[in-house]
């Protein structure tokens, strides 16, 4: 998914993230959804609303994932595809949560999102829009 | 924990902080709420379906030698299972008989998840030579020529086709079974196949209505919650032991046993291999693996003509995952009903409560896959404890003994009831 930024390049902004961050990859930090968080290298913004509010585990439900450059402008024509898992139990998601539709405006249809456990979870999201891909990863409490 | 034990002359523990109260109160069975609706179903929380699925379900007609229903394994006095490693009827099945006592939660069915409803489900014990061994065609004939069945099911589904014509539907056929009924299913039109197919599946539904009224009842765990929530001491203490308190802890805490067995059926419903040993004999069970790509290519699951539901309605199955982590995973168990559903695990490899918390003790590495369990370092005493606890889970079903027996022999027409 990153192949299109140099995996030097990658590694030297993680290291720079996390001198600049010690907290960064620290899963305790919980993103509300509304606050947006930064992709790895900066490329895009991302935010989220679940349909569930608050989350619980063993609940399938769907996110609307609001997709932004740096600077606010909604990104329209990217390609998402979504992983994650516990990285503490070191595994992945019970489920295969996928984009089901461009809402437009920047913002996402993902379905088939569900928890199965209490804890510190990780939502891994590639992003690709024109020549531009990036990763964002969201941490939630659960 | 280290704090309480400093308190001196607090009854050490009986202390619950607000964070494992919430937890406690999420096991709790005040949280279960009656089964989610079953879209694929249309006649699911239909009482008459029930009542038609009640007689289904006792019935040993539907088989091939006429001795095996499905309470044959699924025992009511053995809180729906059967006491053996693996069930038996006919022949010797793969895996240990589960209980069915609130199966109607889980979006997955089977030790392996290969089917996605109570009624698709249904189908495959009717078929399987060593269970019912009978075929579809020859229970289709059955519900068409008992008066009883004929009316119950056409007053649910509507007009049974006519099925008079010997040479378009023979006694026996099915794409599944020996080869003569395999050859007959063949012979027959497309048409044909489907209105059998149609009557045996909304067959099948009526079970599963049936089914869907098989549910837990409080445990004294359950009462216990309720007395931590309304901070009731003296209540606390009448109804669990101090043995029973510590065993809970360690079920919360060092035993990590809630990352899997949550909710208040203690059970995520989600797959895991947990490294248990194949029993003597048998290869490893591939588990989730195998049957995660059985239950997409299964003609009846949520997507298929036979299903009610919408595709919005499936998306447990549309959203599925697959991959290496479900090598030898199994669906996580309830934990409700452990005092006579032994022997225990997905063969009965495990003859005892005690047996299976020395395995999580220990932790070996999984035969094939990867183990999702690390060794816990208990001691013998904290075993005991857990196991205490386990047992607390304990309850006779919440569903009135008139569903629990087998119904009269003359029961009749359930409109009556
Ligand atoms: C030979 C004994 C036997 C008979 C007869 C039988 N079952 Fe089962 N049943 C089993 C076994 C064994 C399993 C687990 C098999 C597996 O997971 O591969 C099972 C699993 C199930 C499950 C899944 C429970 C869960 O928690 O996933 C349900 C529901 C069920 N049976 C209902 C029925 C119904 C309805 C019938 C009659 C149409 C029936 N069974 C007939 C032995 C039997
Ligand atoms: C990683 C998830 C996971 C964890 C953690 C876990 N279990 Fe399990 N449990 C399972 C699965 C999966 C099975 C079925 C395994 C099989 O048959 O292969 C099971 C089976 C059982 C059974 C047998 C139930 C039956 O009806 O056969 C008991 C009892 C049990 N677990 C208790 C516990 C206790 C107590 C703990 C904590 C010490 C615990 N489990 C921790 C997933 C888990
Ligand atoms: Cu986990």
């Amino acid at each position: 998914m990153l192949t299109k930024i140099g995996r030097t390049g990658s590694a030297l902004v993680c290291l720079l993230m996390f001198l600049m961050n010690p907290a960064a990859g620290d899963a305790a930090e919980t993103s509300d959804g509304s606050t947006p968080v930064d992709s790895e290298q900066g490329l895009f913004k991302v935010s989220y609303r679940s349909s569930l509010e608050p989350i619980v585990i063993n609940e399938m439900h769907e996110w609307v994932l609001h997709v932004s450059t740096p600077d606010g402008q909604a990104v329209d024509d990217a390609s998402i595809s979504i992983a994650g898992g516990m990285p503490a139990h070191n595994h992945g998601l019970p489920t295969n949560p996928q984009v089901t539709e461009n809402l437009g405006n920047g913002s996402y249809r993902v379905e088939g999102l569900r928890f199965h456990m209490r804890g510190d979870w990780e939502i891994v999201i590639d992003i690709s829009a024109g020549e531009q891909a990036d990763r964002v990863r969201i941490a939630i409490r659960l | 924990m280290a704090l309480s034990l400093l308190q001196p002359g607090a009854a050490l523990s009986a202390e619950w902080t607000a964070p494992e109260v919430d937890i406690l109160r999420s096991l709790w069975i005040g949280t279960l709420g009656p089964p989610p609706p079953d879209p694929t179903n249309a006649v699911a929380d239909d009482p008459d379906a029930a009542a038609m699925g009640h007689r289904l379900f006792f019935d040993t007609r539907l088989s091939r030698d006429g001795n095996i229903a499905c309470a044959t394994c699924h025992r009511p006095e053995l809180r729906f299972a059967d006491g053996l490693p693996k069930g038996v009827a006919i022949g010797m099945t793969k895996r240990n008989t589960p209980g069915i006592i609130g199966a109607a939660y889980s979006p997955w069915l089977y030790w392996d998840g290969r089917r996605d409803s109570l009624w698709s489900q249904a189908l495959s014990p009717l078929e399987d030579p060593n269970e019912h061994g009978g075929n579809r065609m020859q229970y289709v004939h059955i519900i068409a020529n008992d008066p009883g069945y004929r009316r119950s099911y056409e007053a649910l589904f509507g007009a049974l086709p006519d099925l008079s014509d010997a040479g378009r539907f023979p006694e026996d056929a099915s794409p599944l079974g020996n080869d003569t009924w395999a050859e007959n299913w063949r012979q027959m039109t497309d048409e044909d196949r489907e209105a059998v197919n149609r009557v045996f599946t909304n067959t099948a539904k009526a079970v599963a209505a049936y089914e869907r009224l098989l549910l837990p009842a409080p445990s004294r765990f359950d009462e216990y919650v309720a007395a931590v929530t309304e901070e009731n001491e003296e209540q606390k203490n009448a109804i669990f032991s101090d043995a029973e308190v510590a065993g809970l802890r360690l079920f919360l805490g060092g035993g990590n046993c809630t990352q899997c067995h949550n909710g208040p059926l203690l059970t995520n419903f989600e797959f895991h291999n947990t490294g248990v040993i194949s029993a003597p004999g048998d290869v490893p069970d591939k588990g989730r693996i195998v049957g995660v790509d059985q239950v997409r290519a299964d003609p009846f699951n949520c997507l298929g003509d036979y299903s009610d539901a919408a595709i919005e309605n499936c998306a447990e199955l549309r959203f599925v995952r697959a991959g290496t982590e479900l090598i030898g995973a199994m669906r996580t168990p309830s934990l409700r009903n452990l005092e006579n559903t032994g022997p225990y695990m997905h063969q009965g490899q495990l003859e005892t409560l005690a047996d299976v918390l020395a395995h999580y003790n220990a932790a070996p590495e999984a035969m094939i896959g990867h183990s999702d369990i690390e060794p816990l370092g208990l001691s013998d005493r904290e075993l005991e404890q857990l196991e205490a606890f386990l047992l607390t889970l304990a309850a006779p079903a919440a569903t009135s003994e008139r569903w629990l027996n087998p119904p009269a022999a003359d029961t009749p027409h359930p409109h009556g009831d």
